[in-house]
């Protein structure tokens, strides 16, 4: 996969290449360096270097986070049997341990690559990456990237996604935006899943989560959805079609162009 | 605990831009660090003082200087600070606001001691443009 595209630049001099390093001395003769370097340049040039991959074979890379029990690998399966007789899709999958979320979406008839990270609580740039090389792009249409179960960690790391899918479900409570800023901040779709749980859990109110949103200045669509009964699914499908639609725009106008 | 992940990462930066410039020890490391970059900087130097063992910056101080949360807002113009969980305009309480500061990780600056390079090899500019 990586035959022209710089794989062997180690992913930790990245930020060397940038300019902008200047070299002083302090009052006392030591040397100083001024750098601004983000301290996830690695991390960062890898998601870049993954996100090149994805758009060169127009596939949509969605990033799906939650915490644990949130109905992430329930969210695709159900997605897998709605839009399997239409598009390819395959799935990473993250977890500390055991292969059992990929099983099940195998079962669906989609290749899934597990990534178990032992103790690590977010999935990396690296990770994906490596991933990535068991996946045949080529034949595909949507790269689902199931994250490590977790509200904070995985909010920091880049991974080349296209967009950010963060699931709160039901019996979280809808104040979990106002508690996570730095996970919803970057959802561009909020999905408050086992909205069937509405009628029992009725202190869960779909508008204050809402409200918890915008007050993180984030204009993302927010859907009510339950996999289980199927209520909401359409508007989930209908956003990633447009999604892909709009990526596959993207790319045509970029082979267009005159290199 | 993904701060160690991050430490691991600084450290790389840290290693590398000594052994560029030649340099013997590593005094200080700087770090600028906003709450919404999701990073705690307590956590971060808990790991620090024990990813240094053995390094060049063995003996370093880790200086983080915290950076405010900050939000130009849409509507009003105004710049105000806010809350990492309420972002909104401190002036006119609008949510269409902009992050200016707060999302911060990064390595501003670090200071090295260097004996042996004066007479072989020693720019005045060093330039990472290579």
């Amino acid at each position: 996969m990586c035959d022209t595209c710089g794989c062997n630049v180690t992913p930790g001099n990245a930020h060397l290449v940038k300019p902008g390093g200047r070299l002083s001395k302090t009052e006392n003769g030591h040397e100083a360096i001024d750098v601004l370097h983000g301290l996830l340049d690695a991390n960062d040039h890898t998601a870049a270097h993954n996100r090149e991959h994805f758009n060169k074979h127009g596939v949509l890379a969605i990033n799906l986070m939650s915490s644990p029990g949130a109905g992430k690998t329930r969210l695709l399966e159900a997605t897998i049997d709605a839009l399997k007789d239409e598009l390819s899709m395959a799935v990473i999958e993250g977890d500390l341990e055991t292969e059992n979320d990929a099983s099940r979406i195998r079962a669906h008839g989609v290749p899934a690559i597990q990534i178990t990270t032992g103790s690590a609580c977010h999935l990396d740039a690296h990770m994906v990456h490596d991933a990535l090389h068991q996946l045949d792009l080529q034949q595909l249409d949507i790269v689902f990237i199931e994250n490590v179960g977790n509200l904070v960690c995985p909010a920091s790391f880049d991974l080349g996604q296209h967009r950010n899918i963060t699931l709160l479900s039901v019996p979280e409570g809808d104040d979990k935006p106002a508690k996570y800023p730095v996970m919803f901040r970057t959802a561009d779709l909020v999905v408050l899943s086992k909205s069937d749980l509405l009628p029992v859990l009725d202190d869960f109110d779909p508008d204050k989560a809402r409200r918890y949103l915008r007050e993180l200045a984030n204009s993302a669509p927010v859907f009510e959805l339950s996999a289980k009964n199927a209520d909401g699914m359409d508007a989930w499908i209908h956003w990633l079609l447009a999604e892909l639609a709009s990526l596959e725009q993207q790319s045509g106008r970029l082979a267009a162009e005159p290199a | 605990m993904h701060e160690l992940a991050i430490c691991q990462a600084l450290m790389e930066q840290v290693e590398r831009i000594a052994q560029e410039e030649r340099a013997d020890q590593v005094l200080s490391i700087h770090l600028a660090i906003g709450p919404l970059s999701g990073v705690e900087s307590r956590l971060l130097e808990q790991a620090f003082s024990v990813a240094r063992a053995g390094s060049i910056a063995d003996s370093a101080e880790l200086v983080i200087e915290s950076m405010p949360v900050q939000v130009n807002c849409k509507q009003c113009g105004q710049l105000t600070e806010a809350l990492p969980g309420r972002l909104v305009c401190g002036s006119c309480g609008d949510w269409r606001t902009s992050l200016i500061s707060g999302d911060e990780l990064e390595l501003r600056h670090v200071e090295l001691i260097r004996q042996t390079a004066e007479d072989s090899f020693a720019p005045a500019r060093r330039s990472y443009n290579s």
